[in-house]
């Protein structure tokens, strides 16, 4: 079935519209994708829901207004913000054909998520140097389960991408690698999507109330 | 078998003069969405860091910024404003509906304070 | 693109590479059936203990044991795949689908499922036993202060299996959106397909809540954190709302494909269409999105305050309306039609008055001052069985009779079906009926034991006796499995069916169909039955026929977790990150070799055809 949507484009030499959506696997990633995402949303949701249920849960050790700092803050929510549109860059490339526009688009992702994890790690270490251990209280607990498991989104990502890009360095644009490019770029989105509640969430209600 | 299409054949040709310009119509309005958010979030954080603006005011004001840009992400940069796009949205209200009990309950209903 | 068959070398390793939605559908349905016996044997053993008062049949820790994995195997373990297992078979032969959307998920779906499973229940012969704190696992009891490594195996476990449920949903939804044949829009689909269309959505949304809770527990008890914890700022309520936030979402997950199972089996064997589809189809969406949002009425007696437990008690008995619905419509696709009394149907007629029993205490218990009274006793345990049992287990033997002739190219022996049918319900009401009063007369459920004079003693009797009747009937039923083997093959349609499955020679071809249908209206072949020839018009042309090839992944994937899941039961970070990694390699494998399938070609399609 696959085959006989394929077709049209094919012999017109041109490039389709939506290369993600041409073959019925490229549809079905698209939807499914987005379902997964619908689901992660009450994921995120459950965990920031428990962190704001036990962020007062301090148990004498320091709290939020203790450790929050907003400038560090204020740069990695830049770095994921700009890493958002570098990939809104990459879909615009595929659309074209390009797909060395794709590549350059991406790579110039990775290293702004790296950058991104590089200060989520720094932040963890200096947390746990201030006697935040992930131990110390419910609300620790809280807040390394609810951030840690986004750097683990964002790990993961990372390594996502560096596989495609990896593969398909010197394949061009197929109705293949298109669908995986999409998918793993509204990915992406939806980790910074999730990072805007808990940079809000955490670290501006933290400091602000 | 020369009647089944190749998925891994790269793509070729161009793209049409109407999707060019689209394109590069839709690129640019993402520039704008981005500077607009960027301003966005300066004014979240600017609230929460001046001694000038009362928190009574801040917090909501930064939580309305956070509903606005998680809005702009998902239909400007996530292109849920697009044509077929009707389960991709169906799915994502519905998860946000159920995530709005859910972190309220969380939030609330611990038994600490009663309701 | 490889054209290429993928040659298997055996019959098991064409099991376990499988990646066909039938053989994934059969593969559920015994995996569910192994853990209902289980789980059915664990319930024997509770109820030979309550028999009498102050037996000593079972210690008490083993009656904890007991009830924790009755709960836990039957809920997550059998009901849940034992439907999967329908779905996965019938509902791309109703949409006219040639396979469902991801193929590769669906074998992934299935074997987190299995090993998930399978790892729980190995708790009952490593470490300190199995876990004892209820299926719902409320903490404290299940903190490491009070329960033992069972409750480790309980919580890896489950994660596994709860991953596997949720890709299977996810498969479901988008078959259902993007697989339908030419004709077969969303308001022809049959009610089956409907209704477990809702159930995968609430998947979606249920189970990542399950996830983050037993995430949380698993991080309390393994790496010390302290979200449970009072002294340290903690708060149990919250593992409460995770966990029914889930947990109520996962009644209806259970119930609404077996609405939709009595709905095709009524419908079938009253020969009339199904009164009221429109009805049904938004009753069923009511249902679901009413299904989120009165969780809280399992924590009534938490101390969520007045408003709150207000709120919720009015929106829980909302439900009863959209359920009304349903039953009503029922009731009028009986009404007038000629009905055919056989053993699916006994159980689709049966199901109708004992599930308004249920659907009753459910009412009562939703009033919360009366709650107070009701709550934790066996009053609650008999509504809870009256709804899942009268509703869910009716349904899946009703659906094991109705398409057994599809799945397996047989019927099932209709006397000892009966014989079946009939111990079975009177088992069940007598089973479960007098718990209600039990439970008013003031006996605690997860209670191992009552005292001689307490008045509890004839009506516990009474329900034992039922409970060995419920036994032997299901004897009877797995008899008659393989009694009945040699009765030879009904055809293609022994039902005088409505819906798409009816219209392909048994057994199913693996493409399914040879032409893809063309629908023409709701119950298409039931159309063409009156309008046409009788046979399904086609929507395309022979041609050849795309199919994805099989592969081990999806089970490695799964061996991944299951030794990764030893690692963290016996503290061993090697091992945890091991089996991840292997688990994350198989998917990097996956993502850069791609897979193209093959294609069956038009010769074989015609060949097959003309065997037909």
């Amino acid at each position: 079935m696959a085959d006989t949507q394929s077709q049209v484009h094919q012999e017109t030499e041109m490039i389709p519209d939506h290369p993600e959506k041409v073959t019925l696997e490229g549809k079905n990633k698209f939807l499914g994708f987005w379902f997964f995402l619908g689901g992660e949303t009450v994921l995120f949701a459950s965990l920031i829901g428990t962190y704001l249920g036990l962020r007062g849960g301090t148990a004498d050790g320091p709290g939020a207004t203790d450790l929050f700092h907003l400038p560090l803050v204020f740069v990695m929510t830049m770095i994921l913000l700009t890493s958002s549109l570098t990939s809104v860059f990459a879909v615009s490339a595929m659309h074209k054909g390009n797909m060395k526009g794709v590549l350059t688009w991406m790579w110039i992702t990775v290293l702004l998520g790296a950058t991104f994890l590089g200060f989520e790690i720094y932040e963890f270490y200096e947390y746990v140097h201030e006697g935040l251990g992930f131990t110390t209280s419910a609300f620790s607990g809280a807040f390394y389960t609810l951030v840690g498991t986004h750097g683990a989104h964002v790990a993961f990502g990372i390594g996502w991408i560096l596989t495609l890009l990896i593969r398909y360095r010197n394949t061009g644009l197929t109705l293949t690698n298109a669908p995986k490019f999409y998918t793993a770029i509204l990915y992406w989105h939806f980790i910074d999507v999730v990072w805007v509640f808990i940079f809000t969430v955490v670290y501006l209600l933290g400091i602000g109330g | 078998m020369s009647e089944h299409v190749d998925p891994t054949a790269p793509l070729k040709g161009e793209v049409s003069k109407k999707t060019e310009r689209q394109l590069a119509r839709e690129m640019r309005n993402q520039i704008i969405t981005f500077v607009f958010m960027v301003f966005l979030v300066a004014l979240s954080f600017l609230g929460i860091a001046s001694e000038a603006i009362p928190n009574g005011f801040a917090i909501p004001f930064s939580l309305l910024i956070a509903a606005v840009m998680v809005v702009i992400q998902l239909y400007y940069f996530m292109h849920l404003k697009d044509k077929g796009t009707y389960w991709p949205n169906v799915f994502i209200w519905t998860g946000i509906f159920i995530a709005a009990p859910t972190v309220a309950s969380l939030m609330l209903l611990l038994g600490v304070v009663k309701y | 693109m490889s054209n290429q068959k993928s040659q298997s070398k055996s019959t098991l390793w064409d099991w376990l590479t499988t990646v066909d939605h039938k053989k994934v559908g059969i593969l559920y349905l015994l995996g569910g059936a192994f853990f209902f016996v289980i789980a059915g044997i664990q319930a024997m053993l509770m109820r030979i203990q309550l028999m009498f008062p102050e037996a000593s049949f079972l210690p008490y820790q083993s009656f904890n044991e007991m009830f924790t994995m009755h709960g836990t195997n039957m809920i997550f373990l059998a009901a849940m795949p034992l439907l999967f297992g329908f779905m996965n078979y019938i509902i791309p032969l109703q949409i006219g689908a040639r396979d469902v959307a991801f193929p590769f998920l669906n074998a992934l779906g299935f074997w987190f499922f299995l090993l998930g499973g399978i790892f729980v229940n190995l708790s009952f012969f490593l470490g300190d036993g199995p876990p004892d704190a209820g299926w719902t696992s409320y903490v404290p009891l299940a903190s490491d202060q009070y329960a033992g490594s069972g409750l480790d195996f309980f919580v890896l476990g489950l994660q596994i299996s709860g991953l596997g449920t949720l890709i299977g949903g996810i498969n479901f939804l988008v078959t259902v959106i993007n697989m339908r044949a030419p004709g077969m829009s969303m308001m022809r689909m049959p009610l089956f397909t409907w209704t477990s269309f809702v159930a995968s959505m609430l998947i979606l949304f249920a189970f990542p809540a399950l996830t983050v809770g037993y995430l949380l527990l698993m991080l309390e008890r393994l790496f010390g954190a302290n979200f449970f914890i009072p002294d340290m700022g903690g708060n149990v309520v919250i593992w409460q709302h995770l966990f029914w936030i889930f947990g109520h979402p996962e009644v209806y997950i259970l119930i609404l494909p077996s609405f939709g199972i009595f709905s095709e089996v009524i419908a079938t064997f009253a020969k009339k269409r199904l009164f009221g589809y429109t009805a049904m189809v938004f009753a069923t969406l009511v249902i679901g999105f009413l299904g989120f949002m009165v969780w809280a009425h399992h924590m009534f007696t938490v101390g969520m305050g007045p408003i709150a437990n207000a709120v919720f008690a009015v929106a829980t008995m909302a439900i009863a309306v959209p359920t009304g619905i349903k039953i009503f419509n029922w009731l009028f696709t009986l009404w007038g039609g000629r009905i055919k009394i056989n053993t699916a149907n006994l159980f689709a007629l049966a199901f109708i008055p004992s599930f308004v029993m249920g659907g009753v205490t459910g009412v009562m218990l939703a009033v919360s001052a009366a709650n107070y009274q009701m709550h934790d006793t066996y009053f609650v345990v008999a509504h809870f069985h009256y709804v899942i049992v009268g509703g869910v287990v009716l349904a899946l033997f009703s659906a094991a009779f109705y398409w057994w002739p599809r799945m397996f190219g047989y019927k099932l022996n209709e006397p000892l079906g009966k014989w079946f049918f009939w111990l079975f319900l009177i088992g069940f009401h007598l089973t479960f009926f007098f718990q209600h009063f039990l439970g008013l007369m003031g006996m605690p459920r997860r209670v191992a034991s009552y005292l001689e004079g307490q008045g509890f003693s004839d009506m516990n009797f009474i329900s034992s006796i039922g409970a060995f009747m419920m036994a032997i009937g299901f004897i009877f039923f797995l008899v008659n499995v393989f009694v009945s083997i040699r009765s030879g093959n009904p055809g293609a349609d022994p039902w005088d069916g409505r819906t798409l499955e009816w219209t392909i020679p048994s057994p199913t071809p693996e493409y399914n169909f040879a032409q893809t249908p063309l629908t023409r209206d709701l119950d298409p072949l039931w159309y063409e039955k009156m309008h046409g020839d009788g046979r399904m018009k086609a929507s395309e042309p022979l041609g050849d026929i795309h199919m994805p090839n099989a592969t081990i992944l999806p089970f490695l994937m799964a061996v991944g977790l299951f030794v990764s899941a030893f690692g963290f039961v016996y503290h061993n970070h090697w091992v945890a990150a091991g089996g991840i990694a292997f688990t994350f390699a198989c998917m990097f494998v996956r993502s850069i070799k791609e897979d193209h399938g093959y294609h069956i070609h038009k010769e074989e399609i015609l060949s097959d055809k003309e065997v037909e």
